[in-house]
């Protein structure tokens, strides 16, 4: 399983790193952890010219969280968000799902960018972001543009970038003091993709009711999906028992997955809903 | 292409294609051969080594990509006077039986308990869970892991 | 001085360079001028090959030769068989090489020698290989069918049908007044090895000399194959055993590449290597475990089993390999398990499918019948409302009935009996351990959302195969002593084990025994290897034979020192000395070698019961195992450290291959499971909480150690206790089990829409 023959660049500025891959056409792609990418190499599942290897853009791997939410550079790497305790408060979401990323020596290297850009439809990240209203801010020649995460994910392993455009950052909105969130995911094993999981938070009114509710679930159809059937069952809702089962049969209905080797489509569809209704019950239940 | 790094506490340089992965440049070109290849795609953990001083899967590395890093393999983790407190405490317990896995094991749990030597046995599966073993059925490692946490405790190794 | 290192769980020696990386895997060889093989195989599951074109692959950079059917003129080399070579198998064998037709996808066409791996792949990529499908025959139902054929010149898919019997089965159901039938299987999985398969040849055209490395499991044997194919004396070739990174049974038989890659290192004149990769591995290792059961039991009405039969219908893939039968055979021989069952008719068939191959895998054909028993002993509890734990009770075979005659089997005349044992015993003794009385309770509760369950199952482990062994001990330089073994390693720990036995029997420390060396063919005249759970009986048996004869000889060179009698003299440490106290150095001996044997035609039966106690949620389908135990009698231990170990390791790979492992193909015959991130493997957080009570209480009569295989009981009862703990959670919803692996997914389709 050795990969196929490419060059390789490794660029010291980002436009340096743009300008190889716009020179390339669709011929060139970038290396950021590698944990997603080299596997298909070894598969040879695909055949680039040239790896552009970012790891000398450092300002990429940088953390922000500001009144205006929380910036993730695209370098940065699971165990750095891991072992950043203002994420505790600042996106306790964002924490709860990369504790299910695949494995340690993974999280030693894999980056938030790279799992944005290879968009597995059971990645835990790019859940996060769909549920989130994330921005995906990436750059190319025509200069930086921010993509919103629902329109970014097109399909299985599909995305919105151009040849020539590489994720510079990912920004979550502003998490408020107060808001009740759940993260529920159920694969076949510690760190493997999901077999369905739910991301999702909502805010209470002054009667306690939720309000602003985002449900996604990841693992179910080609992309993660925000479910506004489920979110208007919950919105001026008290989130009790009745209101749980309710979103969960919500969820049923909403979604239409594949069978394959690991599971049926009845099965993930049922699962999904679990997954909804044991995140609710972990949100009501938060102090 | 060439590469400049550190293996073992000696630096070296090597003259390679870009798609050599880091595990193969280690084995054939190093003669490192304690670092085994058991997938090429990343799952069963066998190549792991420490870079920076954090462990990772050397499959999914290019030997490019180590440009100026410093690596430790097996064979830096070991000695020829004899067994470390971890060596000596995966052989008390038998945690270890064709020895292939073996080698990505020992680095793993190194790079664990050096960071965290007070770990459990529920963080120490979790961590372990990334090492594919198909002789011993875990119970044993994950019992020579946590019988070498004192020896990390007191800052040795 | 009495030795007392049998029994002593003493550390191994072989984990001094494991530990510290340094151990020797095929791999890890390095040799001048040394080429790398890639093999080209075939992504069409059953076809015609219309065209090989290897003229784009050949002006590839550091390309050096392409091998195809076509440099056989003397014809393509036919694999034969190992165990059980029946005049039937033999349409069905495999050749080296796919010259006509592709029968599984996965199988080689072509070889590439190239200066590395990586420029050989990049050469496969431009061969130019044409193959015109067939209608693919994708499991025994289709294969029943016969419309597609694989061997067009035998007429059938069904290679062989296996007939087990014993008394008059049909007599007894006619006659019983209760019977219970079923059907029930175990999905296909295999013994995947943590370092691939890999072999290195160098050919030394002056002497005509070939060195074959990454030898394993049954060298002797291979060597025999690999001698007649391609057209050496045997004593031209040596066969050398590297450290092995895992058997489990399918690593070691002889293997298309066993005779591709001397081949090609003669072809082409130099040293050449092939390491297989993982992608390579999952469709080239052998497969195993693929079986459907249509089985009866009958009963009286207080639960003594009277009889069973039935056909078991076994998916063998698209060729007969060396070992292929004996899991085929193993099921329907040994459905009784350790129960006393006076009546038995089974028919266990052969189906040929376009699947990869199947050979044997750790307690081959033993995990795949004690599922199908062990379900049925508990839905006949059911039946009958006698408490499950009594019906075993009555039936388990007991010691007074030893030796207890089972099936006999044709048409290889296959006809045996246990040897020693209360299998009740065992029994009894998991219960008490897993506290069972206590637990019974939690059965179908659900606590927390979970539902309880308790499982049980008992087996008995078949070991110690004949039919001889051989072992040579020699005196070397400074006095210490070295052992030779046609016992192979397969990770087992035999550089421990034989010292262990030799230190006992020549009566010196431990450090005397300076080396075991094992495996490679020009260690011993002749050996047999590790297979059938046998190294410690069939290698410790012939190194006791060893020590026997060396001491005889180490007597007569003393007494003729010494002049005295040989009865006088006595080994004391390093010295050799006589009972009027003279003595000599053993030093002065170096040289001094003494073989041992040992026959065996009688098979050793380890046994014991494995109980899980299971905590099942129903919404993900998610089996967690709160407690698992296994109780196994070993007849004699020779290092509980190591034991301890085979045992849990088996454990795992059962409950993998019980609710995680699944090799998978579409209807095509398309290999679906192509990565560790489809075929999924047990890790450290799957089965946190095993474990195992070894016991020695009847140790086998039939060798001179005592002892009994024991390397395999730990796999075969795991699918039937974890089946039976989840249909016991699961009890509330009427869920049973019939099929494995439970998957999270098949788990929650059992469950239904059914509210408890």
């Amino acid at each position: 399983m050795k990969m196929p023959p490419f060059d390789y660049a490794c660029p010291a500025t980002l436009a340096e790193a743009i300008a190889l891959l716009s020179a390339h056409g669709g011929d060139a792609k970038v290396l950021a952890g590698g944990q997603s990418l080299v596997p298909i190499l070894a598969f040879r599942l695909a055949a680039p010219k040239l790896l552009v290897d970012l790891r000398k853009l450092t300002d990429l791997r940088t953390i922000k969280i500001t009144p205006d939410g929380v910036a993730l550079g695209a370098m940065v790497r699971w165990c750095d968000i891991e072992s950043d305790k203002r994420l505790r408060t600042a996106h306790p979401l964002l924490l709860a799902a990369v504790a299910h990323v695949a494995h340690y020596q993974i999280r030693n290297r894999g980056t938030v960018g790279g799992s944005i850009a290879h968009a597995d439809p059971a990645a835990e990240i790019p859940g996060v972001a769909v549920t989130c209203e994330a921005e995906i801010v990436v750059m190319g020649e025509a200069g930086p543009r921010a993509i919103k995460a629902v329109d970014f994910f097109q399909g299985a392993l599909t995305t919105a970038l151009k040849p020539d455009e590489i994720i510079v950052e990912i920004r979550l909105p502003p998490w408020p003091a107060g808001r009740r969130w759940g993260f529920q995911e159920f694969a076949r094993r510690r760190g493997d993709f999901a077999l369905a999981a739910a991301a999702l938070f909502y805010d209470t009114d002054v009667t306690g009711k939720a309000a602003n509710t985002h449900v996604g679930v990841i693992g179910v159809a080609d992309r993660p999906l925000r479910l506004p059937s489920v979110e208007a069952v919950l919105n001026g809702a008290a989130v009790d028992v009745a209101t749980i089962a309710k979103a969960e049969a919500a969820t049923i209905a909403a979604i239409d997955p594949d069978s394959d080797i690991h599971a049926s489509g009845a099965y993930r569809k049922a699962l999904a809903g679990t997954m909804v209704e044991r995140a609710l019950k972990m949100a009501a239940e938060q102090t | 292409m060439k590469a400049r790094f550190e293996v073992n506490g000696r630096e070296v340089e090597v003259a390679v294609e870009p798609r050599l992965t880091l595990a193969d440049c280690l084995r054939h070109h190093l003669r490192l051969t304690g670092t085994h290849v058991g997938c090429e795609h990343g799952v069963c953990g066998a190549c792991t080594v420490l870079v920076d001083g954090k462990a990772v899967r050397s499959c999914l590395i290019l030997a490019v990509q180590a440009e100026g890093s410093r690596v430790v393999t097996v064979e830096g983790l070991s000695n020829d006077e004899g067994l470390t407190p971890l060596q000596a405490s995966f052989r008390k317990h038998h945690a270890l039986q064709c020895g292939f896995c073996t080698p990505g094991m020992i680095t793993t749990a190194h790079a664990l308990l050096s960071e965290e030597p007070e770990c459990d046995a529920d963080r120490v599966r979790e961590v372990l869970s990334g090492n594919l073993c198909r002789c011993t059925g875990y119970v044993s490692i994950v019992e020579a892991v946590l019988d070498a946490r004192a020896a990390y405790k007191g800052g040795s190794r | 001085m009495k030795n007392t290192f049998i029994g002593a769980p003493m550390e191994r020696r072989e984990d001094l360079r494991f530990l510290r990386g340094r151990g020797e895997y095929v791999d890890d060889l390095e040799v001048e001028g040394l080429l790398h093989a890639v093999i080209l195989r075939s992504s069409v599951a059953h076809g015609r090959l219309a065209s090989l074109d290897t003229s784009a692959a050949l002006k590839c950079p550091g390309v050096h030769a392409v091998i195809t059917a076509k440099d056989m003129p003397g014809g393509v080399p036919i694999i034969p068989m190992r165990l059980q070579p029946l005049p039937e198998f033999k349409p069905y064998e495999q050749p080296v090489l796919a010259y006509d037709k592709v029968r599984y996808v996965g199988e080689p066409v072509a070889v590439v020698l190239a200066e590395s791996v990586a420029l050989g792949e990049d050469a496969l990529e431009v061969i130019g290989l044409h193959i015109e499908p067939l209608p693919a025959i994708s499991g025994h139902t289709t294969a029943a069918q016969d419309r597609s054929l694989l061997f067009e010149g035998s007429g059938s898919n069904c290679a062989l049908v296996f007939h087990a019997r014993k008394g008059d089965a049909d007599a007894a159901f006619r006659e019983a007044p209760y019977a219970r039938r079923e059907r029930l299987s175990t999905g296909r999985h295999y013994g995947l090895t943590m370092e691939p398969r890999g072999v290195m040849a160098q050919w030394n055209a002056e002497t005509s000399r070939l060195v074959v490395s990454g030898a394993a499991k049954v060298p002797f044997f291979n060597r025999r194959i690999l001698a007649k194919q391609i057209g050496l004396p045997e004593t031209a070739i040596e066969m050398i055993e590297n450290d092995v990174g895992g058997g489990y049974g399918a690593r070691g038989e002889f293997y298309p590449e066993d005779f591709l890659i001397p081949f090609a290192a003669r072809h082409i004149n130099r040293p050449v290597k092939w390491t297989e990769d993982r992608r390579e591995n999952l469709m080239a290792m052998n497969h195993a475990r693929e079986a459907a059961a249509d089985i009866e039991i009958a009963c009286t009405r207080d639960g003594t089993i009277l009889a069973l039969r039935g056909d078991v219908h076994n998916d063998m893939g698209a060729y007969m390999r060396t070992n292929g039968a004996v899991g085929a055979r193993n099921v329907c021989q040994f459905l009784a398990g350790p129960y006393r069952v006076p009546h038995v008719k089974l028919d266990s068939h052969l189906w040929m499918t376009n699947k990869t191959p199947v050979g044997t895998y750790r307690g081959p054909g033993r995990f795949e019948s004690n599922f199908f028993l062990e379900r049925l002993i508990d839905m006949v509890a059911a039946d009958l409302d006698i408490d499950r734990l009594e019906l075993r009770r009555r039936n388990l075979v007991t010691q007074a009935e030893q030796p207890y005659p089972i099936a006999h089997v044709q048409p290889t005349d296959a006809k045996d009996q246990y040897d020693s044992g209360e299998y009740g015993a065992a029994f009894e003794q998991c219960l008490r351990e897993i506290a069972w009385h206590e637990k019974a309770k939690l059965c179908g509760r659900s606590i927390e959302g979970r539902y309880h369950g308790l499982g049980i199952s008992c087996f008995i482990e078949g070991g110690a195969a004949g039919p001889k062994e051989t072992a040579r001990l020699e005196i070397n330089d400074d006095g210490t002593f070295s052992v030779y073994l046609g016992t192979t390693s397969v990770g087992q720990g035999v550089e421990t084990i034989f010292a262990q036995i030799a230190a006992d029997a020549l009566e010196v420390p431990i450090d005397r025994i300076r080396h075991v060396h094992h495996g490679s063919t020009h260690y011993v005249s002749e050996g047999f290897g590790a297979y059938h759970s046998r190294s410690t009986v069939m290698g410790g048996s012939a190194l006791l034979d060893a020590t026997k004869n060396l001491n005889a000889a180490i007597r007569a060179a003393g007494a003729k020192r010494l002049g005295c009698d040989a009865s006088a003299i006595a080994i004391n440490g390093d010295k050799v000395s006589s009972s009027d106290g003279h003595s000599f150095p053993l030093s002065a001996l170096a040289g001094l070698t003494a073989e041992g044997t040992f026959h065996n035609h009688h098979h050793t039966y380890s046994y014991g019961t494995h109980a899980a106690h299971v905590a099942v949620d129903p919404k993900l389908g998610r089996i967690e195992i709160i407690d698992y135990v296994v109780v196994q009698d070993v007849g004699r231990a020779v290092n509980p450290l190591t034991l301890r170990g085979q045992v849990i390791g088996a454990v795992v790979q059962g409950l993998g291959g019980a609710c995680l492992e699944h090799l998978q193909y579409d209807g095509e015959g398309q290999f679906l499971t192509g990565s560790l991130a489809d075929y999924l493997l047990p890790t450290a957080t799957d089965f946190p909480n095993l474990r195992c009570v070894i016991t020695e209480d009847y140790p086998s009569p039939n060798n001179p150690l005592g002892a009994k295989g024991a390397g395999e009981g730990g796999i075969i009862a795991a699918g039937g206790a974890l089946a039976n703990a989840v249909a016991h959670a699961l009890a509330p919803f009427g869920a049973e089990p019939r099929t494995l692996p439970l998957s999270p997914s098949k788990l929650w389709e059992l469950v239904g829409r059914k509210k408890a």
